[in-house]
């Protein structure tokens, strides 16, 4: 990165995008065209800086300058102000939402303070479509020196010994699953990354193929040299385009650099990588699902053993890893297990990843030490909960996991304490909820995902599904019955124990939990006919009060239905009968006169 | 086998993509991904000319195309919609955008208006939690969307 004076960093994640960054990144180069400033100014598209909330963020390198809610007209002043009198652009700083004060060095915001980036240490920081950034922050320095100093056995045994987990979901030692695959000998064998990422409302690894696609494929040839494969591939999702064309670039750039293809570094190991498109079936993500899908057959779970590592891919023993799962494996080869073992808690080392989403102020992508709290994490790096509302539960491991509440928020995040808090890690998911979501609306929204993307093979998760998602329905409606919450609790025990695959047996989760933390949500639902969320709309109703209406009219205005009337400056009221509960009144109206009964 | 009643230049062009997989069965997921990215959406024709080329039975071709919710037998509107319903949306208030929608366009999901102009999906997460709730206008994304900015977005398509 020397030659140049500047490097204007724009974001090029999906979030950022979607506010046009890349206009942004256009305009500059313009004005730079325009001023003659192309030997001095680098304009590069980058990866997620992480924090969506106030994206679109531009980083100015080398001083550090961390711009938030950038629109294109602002290139203008970012190049007038900041690259040539050198000050920086007061009104593009992140203000603290407590001191009121501008600051401009990323370290230094609240967002940022609590977090310790490995898995998404170059994200953020590098070019991802140029080798030579990814080289110069240290990528393939571990496979080089693996291939030339250690045997694959040692290297086996760097990763066992960094206590590094599978961040997919299920928290399988990684170094244990590569030496299982290690020992069974076969002509060929098979490295596969799984970046199928079907949780609803996560982009971790797509964050990470965007943004460092080298990590990926230096791991999965480390992944290569030591279980003895020389075939790779990734499954990734076809609706990840940006994120396959990274990988494409890097892939044939490692090609070239001679990191893949035959012969890698002199060293007689020969490993390439190719891509394999998933078409959007959440279960291609369990892994012998993915593997069918692989083959080009439907994708349908089979029962394990045999596990991949045994017989996986053409029936070839096959190491599968998750995303961010392989994009720890470099580093830790470079810094050592001893460091890597240092960082998280006694079981879980190292760091996660969490898409942080929802009812909070700080929405982004994250990531923390292992043991980190709840609470630090929603409402230090998280900001706490929009609009000064309550905090009400934080959803993790998406349609496997569950709801945890306020007694949980002092839970450290690892694989083994969420699980006994009735939730699970899963792959980073991480949804905060106030008091705005209704938990038996919330259980059923999982409950449609699955009976959604259950395969239909076996009957428990096919039929089982079905009849709880009725159930729920039912409910919502207010035509639930009390027995109706202990049948619920059956059939999620029978599914759990009678399940063919991780989709099935996890299923239940996100409806237990609710039943286990909100009981008294469900029982209002069924004994009073309330929703105290106001979501469930046959258990709700719409009313102004006449004492606050001033009569603007606004609610009529937006009413689709023309349920409102009223004279103007005088008190509304809304027709049950046409009322559609669509809420736009509610919304409207600035003095608080509508209410929800 | 039902006559082939597509075009000459889609059967050439399905046959020269079913020849660049060296017609393996084994690879009939990434050719339905080609051709349906050329066409918009995988016909019953052309499932049967795709099986015929691989070797392999309709009925396996059709499994594929059924199974995975990426693949369309059904041809998308002008302005494809698509709202995500991933649950960053959802507890950002999502489906009231989408019952919107449907109420305007007079469709449910999976549907097309009679014109041809629009049609409207689901999708789970486009990874722009940070604007939630989102909805797509073809490769377009509009952020924090509420229902009464439907119209505003409807009416940027209706010229
Ligand atoms: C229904 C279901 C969906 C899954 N989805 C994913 C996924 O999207 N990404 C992923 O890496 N693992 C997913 N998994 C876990 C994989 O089966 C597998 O355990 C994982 O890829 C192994 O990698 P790891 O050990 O590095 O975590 C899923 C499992 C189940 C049961």
């Amino acid at each position: 990165m020397a030659s140049y004076k500047y490097h204007i960093l724009v974001c090029g994640g999906t979030g950022c995008h979607s506010s046009q960054s890349n206009v942004i990144a256009e305009r500059l180069n313009e004005i730079i065209a325009d001023k003659h400033l192309e030997n001095d100014v680098k304009v590069v598209a980058s990866g997620c800086f992480g924090f969506c909330e106030k994206g679109p963020i531009v980083k100015i390198m080398p001083d550090n300058t961390f711009y938030v809610g950038v629109k294109p007209e602002d290139a203008d002043i970012i190049i007038a102000e900041h690259i040539i009198k050198g000050r920086k652009v007061e009104k593009l700083l992140y203000v603290d939402p407590d001191t009121k004060k501008h600051i401009s060095d990323s370290k230094h915001m609240g967002f940022y303070q609590k977090q310790m980036r490995i898995a998404l240490r170059n994200c953020g920081f590098i070019d991802p479509e140029n080798i030579e950034e990814s080289i110069a922050r240290g990528a393939y320095e571990g496979l080089g020196k693996v291939l030339s100093d250690m045997t694959p056995a040692e290297c086996i045994n760097v990763v066992k010994q960094s206590g590094l987990r599978g961040r997919g979901g299920a928290g399988f030692p990684t170094g244990l699953k590569w030496e299982l695959c290690a020992k069974n000998s076969a002509d060929q064998k098979y490295v596969v990354c799984n970046a199928d990422e079907g949780d609803p409302g996560a982009f971790m690894d797509r964050s990470i193929m965007e943004g460092d696609p080298h990590s990926i494929v230096e791991a999965m040839a480390i992944c290569g040299y030591s279980i003895g494969a020389t075939k790779g591939l990734v499954y990734i999702r076809a609706e990840y385009p940006l994120a396959i064309k990274r990988l494409q670039i890097a892939i044939s750039q490692a090609r070239e650099y001679g990191l893949l293809g035959k012969d890698i570094l002199g060293s007689g190991f020969d490993f390439d990588i190719e891509l394999r498109y998933g078409a959007g079936a959440f279960v291609c993500g369990e892994e012998t699902a993915l593997i069918h899908s692989m083959e080009g057959k439907r994708g349908e779970p089979t029962f394990k053993p045999p596990f991949p590592a045994v017989s996986g891919y053409l029936a070839k023993p096959t190491n599968v890893n998750n995303v961010e799962t392989f994009a720890n494996v470099p580093i830790i080869i470079t810094k050592g297990a001893e460091w890597f073992a240092s960082i998280g808690s006694e079981k879980s080392k190292g760091t996660k990843v969490f898409a942080l989403a929802g009812q909070i102020n700080n929405v982004g992508l994250i990531e923390v030490p292992m043991g980190t709290t709840l609470r630090d994490i929603i409402f230090e790096i998280g900001g706490g909960i929009k609009n000064g509302r309550e905090f009400k539960a934080v959803q993790t491991g998406g349609p496997s996991g569950g709801c945890l509440t306020k007694k949980h928020l002092d839970t450290p995040i690892d694989y083994d304490s969420l699980v006994a808090a009735g939730s699970m890690m899963g792959s980073g998911g991480m949804v905060v909820m106030d008091e705005t979501s209704c938990m038996v609306a919330i259980a059923k929204f999982y409950l449609e995902f699955t009976c959604e993307e259950s395969c239909g093979k076996c009957s428990p998760c096919r039929i089982g599904n079905k009849r709880m998602y009725e159930i729920l329905d039912k409910i919502t409606k207010g035509k639930g019955k009390m027995e109706d919450l202990e049948e619920l609790r059956n059939l999620a025990s029978v599914i759990k124990d009678t399940a063919l695959c991780g989709l099935g047996q996890t299923s239940p989760n996100p409806v237990l939990s609710t039943l286990d933390n909100f009981w008294d949500e469900y029982v209002e639902h069924v004994v009073d006919h309330k929703c105290r969320a106001g979501v469930c709309k046959s258990l709700m109703r719409y009313e102004i009060d006449p004492i606050k209406c001033i009569g603007c009219g606004a609610c009529s205005r937006v009413c689709p239905q023309d349920a409102i009337s009223g004279e103007k400056k005088m008190a509304h009221s809304i027709d049950t009968a046409k009322c559609i509960k669509c809420g736009a009144c509610y919304e409207k109206c600035k003095f608080g006169a509508i209410s929800i009964k | 086998m039902a006559v082939i009643k597509l075009s000459e230049s889609k059967v050439q062009f399905i046959k020269g993509v079913c020849k660049s997989f060296n017609n393996e069965g084994g690879e009939v997921i990434n050719v339905l991904h080609k051709v349906q990215g050329e066409f918009g959406y995988l016909s019953a024709e052309v499932q049967e000319l795709v099986a015929k080329e691989l070797n392999i039975p309709v009925a396996k071709v059709y499994g594929i195309v059924s199974f995975y919710s990426f693949f369309t037998m059904t041809p998308k509107g002008l302005h494809p919609i698509s709202v995500c319903l991933g649950t960053a949306c959802y507890v950002r208030g999502a489906e009231k955008v989408l019952d919107e929608l449907k109420r305007q366009l007079g469709i449910q999901v999976g549907g097309t208006t009679p014109d041809g102009k629009f049609s409207l999906n689901c999708l789970r997460c486009v990874a722009a939690c940070g604007l939630a709730p989102v909805l797509m206008v073809g490769d377009k994304v509009y952020g924090s969307m509420t229902p009464d900015k439907v119209k505003e977005v409807l009416a940027e398509y209706n010229d």
